[in-house]
């Protein structure tokens, strides 16, 4: 500032004193995930006051693993939609994993680990297919997706009536290296009075993983940018394709993920599940604080999204209220979310 | 002219193109166009808005490849697959729409595609990052005040400071600016002037398009003038005067007859 003084033509160009630094307060609030952590809150208070069992720290373990379920495939679901695209096919391609280990096993009676792996090649694919077919295309990724949602669909029905006769997948618990895989897959630990499931932990570790990449590496930065702007993302040499199929193929593997457990805690998958699920995962990063237009988000957000979820499903059965409520219940919490995180966004911003 | 230590590779041209066109389905946007860039010199693209400037330049910068003719880089024919490609030879570009991703902060859009990273697990060196992207706006004469914020929050000028320190930055043999004053105030105009010349001075090439053919002059050792995609003026600086250069901007009996017909609207108005 010396130089500033001694030099009177720069003063005024050293700082500007329109622009106070901000506050940490503002800062904080800035944040794309403080819409869900109010929410969370206020949901916890909610239910903790109108539900008795809610207060039993023995169900800790219940509402975590419910949310876990959607925890996992709602982190890749909002790295995706901070790219700027969508995954309809989300929710049927859990299903989809969970049969092909079951079915490859059941049909070529292979070790089950054999079907795990292939499963988790074709979740993988199934993601590479969805990214290459958007940029091959250039149509929305809404579209394409909505193509792989009912394709996938069926292909689960059909393929397992032609296997099996049947809806669902044959019980493969007695099979070779079952066992195993269920501890990886399906096993829970006893933490005092609170009995956690294996989930917890992966959705855990996968917030934090995904949060890290989102913002301290390089792959982070590009997941934004091509978000944001992928034309100006390509001209300044970020890789948009890659990007594009690895989000993608991140939302595959988190499928397997989920797949596999629903494999290993059933002994079996009815190939009509996960429709619809798609649209809670979405939702789950949508009061996180993920823009629909993509370029801005929060995987933690996204995570607190589907304890939010998890609470919900949980206290509206604990609190005794009739369960057909449960999804009126989330189209207002998203609503709410939404109109909570622009306008806490807005306000912070002008502080 | 230019403070290049040695004349002889001072004349090679770093680019050429040689005959190139690029057409866009049955739009020929650009047709047999020449085009010397050398070290140590810049290289004014001037026309008409639609005469193909960003087209030109956006094949130098990898983004589109030319249909017909050849490019060749150090004397060696290439086509840049990728900006990535043409960003890793040393060419930088300021876009004329910036390429700034609107909600990301200032010092990560600096970065973007060129990310810092530190330690055995390549994270991004955040701070280093900000540190520089600080001074370089600063050399500018934009202050930021928060480089956390979305570029999107800032003023029009300061995103094109954003985007031209940028180029300044990484670009290491050629810098090409699609119109960078269009934006700026007087003051800031002179800083990117100055960095023009500075950047010529340290023996990079640089391509400047422009509308504005007192700026061209000010800073231009070398004059193209496209028009509907062809190169209709090609000219050194001591070949031509200020005054030529408007005349030809505007397409000289172009011009002429602009005058008489306003004059001519101008008295309809006045009869009426
Ligand atoms: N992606 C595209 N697809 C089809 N035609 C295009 C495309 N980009 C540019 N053109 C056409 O090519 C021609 C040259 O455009 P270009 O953007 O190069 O002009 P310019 O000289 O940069 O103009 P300005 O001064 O307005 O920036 C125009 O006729 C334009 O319509
Ligand atoms: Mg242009």
């Amino acid at each position: 500032m010396t130089a500033a003084a001694t030099e009177p033509g720069r003063t005024e160009a050293t700082r500007d004193d329109r622009v106070a630094g901000r506050s940490l307060a503002a800062r904080l609030l800035s944040r794309p995930e403080v819409g869900s952590l109010v929410g969370a809150v206020v949901i916890f208070l909610l239910f903790m006051a109108v539900a008795a069992p809610f207060r039993n720290v023995a169900n800790i373990g219940t509402i975590l693993y419910g949310a876990s379920a959607i925890g996992i495939m709602a982190v890749p679901v909002a790295l995706l939609m901070i790219g700027g695209e969508f995954d309809l096919s989300a929710g049927v391609a859990v299903t989809t994993s969970g049969l092909s280990a079951s079915l490859i096993a059941w049909n070529f009676g292979l070790n089950v680990w054999m079907g795990v792996l292939l499963a988790l090649a074709v979740s993988l694919a199934i993601g590479a297919f969805n990214g290459w077919l958007l940029l091959r295309t250039g149509l929305p990724s809404f579209l394409v997706t909505l193509g792989t949602f009912f394709i996938l669909q069926g292909v689960n029905l059909g393929v397992t009536r032609l296997l099996t006769g049947n809806v669902a997948t044959a019980d493969i618990s007695d099979m070779d290296g079952f066992a195993a895989a269920q501890k990886v897959f399906g096993s829970e630990v006893a933490l005092g009075p609170v009995t956690l499931k294996v989930t917890v932990l992966y959705w855990v570790v996968l917030t934090v993983v995904a949060a890290y990449v989102l913002l301290r590496t390089r792959v982070g930065n590009w997941i934004f940018a091509v978000g944001g702007d992928a034309g100006a993302a390509r001209a300044m040499g970020v890789p948009v394709r890659a990007t594009k199929i690895g989000l993608f193929m991140a939302v595959g593997f988190c499928g397997w993920v989920s797949g596999m457990h629903l494999l290993f805690q059933f002994n079996t998958v009815q190939s009509g599940e996960g429709i619809g699920k798609e649209f809670i995962f979405i939702i789950a990063a949508v009061i996180g604080g993920c823009l629909l237009t993509g370029g801005y988000g929060s995987v933690v957000g996204a995570s607190v999204g589907a304890l939010i979820f998890g609470m919900t499903q949980l206290g509206i059965n604990y609190a005794g209220w009739n369960p057909d409520w449960f999804k009126t219940f989330l189209g207002v919490m998203l609503l709410l979310a939404t109109v909570v995180n622009v306008y806490v966004k807005r306000k912070a911003d002008l502080r | 002219m230019s403070v290049v230590d040695n004349a002889g590779v001072a004349d090679a041209p770093i680019l050429e193109l040689d005959d190139v066109g690029k057409s866009y389905g049955n739009v020929h946007a650009l047709r047999g166009v020449g085009l010397n860039v050398r070290q140590g010199e810049v290289t004014c693209v001037l026309g008409d808005n639609g005469a193909g400037k960003s087209t030109l330049i956006k094949i130098i910068a990898g983004l589109h490849e030319h249909t017909d003719g050849t490019m060749r880089l150090d004397g060696v024919a290439c086509r840049f697959g990728s900006p990535r490609d043409a960003q890793s030879r040393g060419i930088a570009t300021v876009y004329q729409d910036l390429a700034l991703a609107p909600l990301m902060s200032v010092w990560r859009n600096f970065f973007l595609g060129n990310e810092l990273r530190r330690g055995p697990l390549r994270i991004l060196d955040i701070a280093r990052m900000k540190r520089i992207c600080g001074e370089e706006l600063v050399k500018m004469g934009v202050i930021i005040p928060d480089l956390d914020r979305p570029v999107a929050s800032l003023s029009g000028g300061q995103r094109q400071c954003i985007a031209i320190a940028r180029a300044i930055y990484f670009g290491a043999r050629v810098i090409i600016l699609d119109e960078p004053t269009a934006a700026l105030g007087v003051k800031q105009s002179g800083v990117v002037l100055k960095y023009i010349v500075k950047a010529r001075d340290a023996g990079l090439g640089v391509i400047l398009i422009t509308h504005n053919p007192h700026h061209a002059y000010l800073v231009g050792d070398h004059f193209v003038i496209l028009k509907l995609g062809r190169v209709v003026l090609d000219a050194r600086r001591d070949e031509l005067t200020l005054e030529q250069l408007t005349t030809e901007m505007a397409g000289g009996q172009e011009l002429a007859e602009l005058g008489h017909e306003l004059r001519g609207a101008d008295q309809e108005e006045r009869r009426k």
